[in-house]
């Protein structure tokens, strides 16, 4: 398993934890009573589970698992795919820092705005990368 | 793994749904840190439908096509053609569900028509691989003695 396919795995598990515990924070709103701030956490929520749980998960095992291109570069280009990698996170941990306090901080908007264009970037970047390896077999020359 | 074209097909489709589900949903979030077209929340069942049917479950479709356990005799993937039949009808409702808030007068009728045509390409891939979801049983042979050691 490559070192990339592990960290999408384990950053993706931990995605699944942290949406959970908001799960349980926003499911005990009739027991306790929330700030603002946190009741406004139903975007992340879902987000931390689709982008970060379940997207991070199903690229990573891609990476991993998808028919190589060549016998030198196996997986296409690593350092895009790092890129990648870094930029989705990047733009997923923005987004859970600045939504819920969007309508109280200045700043938050631009932050958001940020985190749209790096989740952007990310996905293209995975597209990419991926639809090269999305082809039938190749033939076996007979020697 | 032998790879078939409908495999193909659909994870290729399934990535150019996501290029435009992921565009949709930035452009959302952009408008709302930066809000900069009053209009734009209209893209969200669209950015909806392409990402989680469009994409994921037609990835997941696609995937399940090439990898469920085969038959023994041919077709060895079952149906071929209602498994073709389900993702035409996926993709036709993902169209039409994505795009109904921009049709007008016609908006309703072509959500409903959307979301009938997207129940009846799941019913379709469902009838293909129910039989397909079954325990497989591999026989591993002994190694004859004149054949030596794996290299």
């Amino acid at each position: 398993m490559p070192k990339l396919t592990r960290w999408y795995i384990k950053f993706s598990l931990v995605y699944l934890l942290a949406a959970l515990l908001i799960a349980v924070m926003l499911a005990g709103r009739t027991l306790w009573t929330l700030p603002a701030v946190l009741a406004a956490l139903s975007p992340v929520y879902f987000h931390l589970f689709m982008v970060g749980w379940v997207s991070e998960l199903i690229i990573g095992v891609v990476f991993w698992l998808f028919p190589t291109l060549t016998s030198e570069k196996k997986r296409g280009n690593e350092a895009l795919a790092w890129a990648v990698f870094w930029m989705l996170n990047a733009g997923l941990l923005l987004r859970v820092i600045s939504e819920p306090v969007l309508t109280s901080a200045p700043w938050a908007g631009g932050v958001l705005a940020v985190s749209a264009v790096l989740q952007w970037l990310a996905g293209m970047g995975f597209v990419y990368l991926t639809w090269g390896r999305v082809r039938p077999p190749r033939r076996r020359r007979k020697s | 793994m032998s790879r078939p074209k409908l495999m193909i097909w659909a994870v290729r489709a399934s990535l150019l749904y996501l290029a435009l589900g992921i565009t949709f949903g930035s452009l959302l979030l952009f408008h709302k840190g930066i809000p900069y077209a009053p209009g734009a929340w209209r893209l969200l069942p669209a950015h909806m439908d392409l990402v989680l049917l469009g994409a994921m479950t037609q990835f997941v479709f696609a995937i399940a096509f090439g990898i469920f356990p085969r038959f023994r005799t041919e077709p060895r993937r079952g149906n071929e053609k209602l498994a073709w039949g389900a993702l035409i009808l996926l993709n036709l409702g993902v169209w039409m569900t994505a795009f109904s808030p921009y049709s007008g007068l016609w908006a309703g009728n072509l959500l409903l028509a959307g979301r009938v045509l997207e129940a009846a390409g799941v019913l379709a891939f469902l009838i293909h691989a129910w039989p397909r979801v079954r325990e497989v049983v591999i026989i591993l042979r002994e190694k004859a003695p004149d054949q030596g050691e794996a290299r």
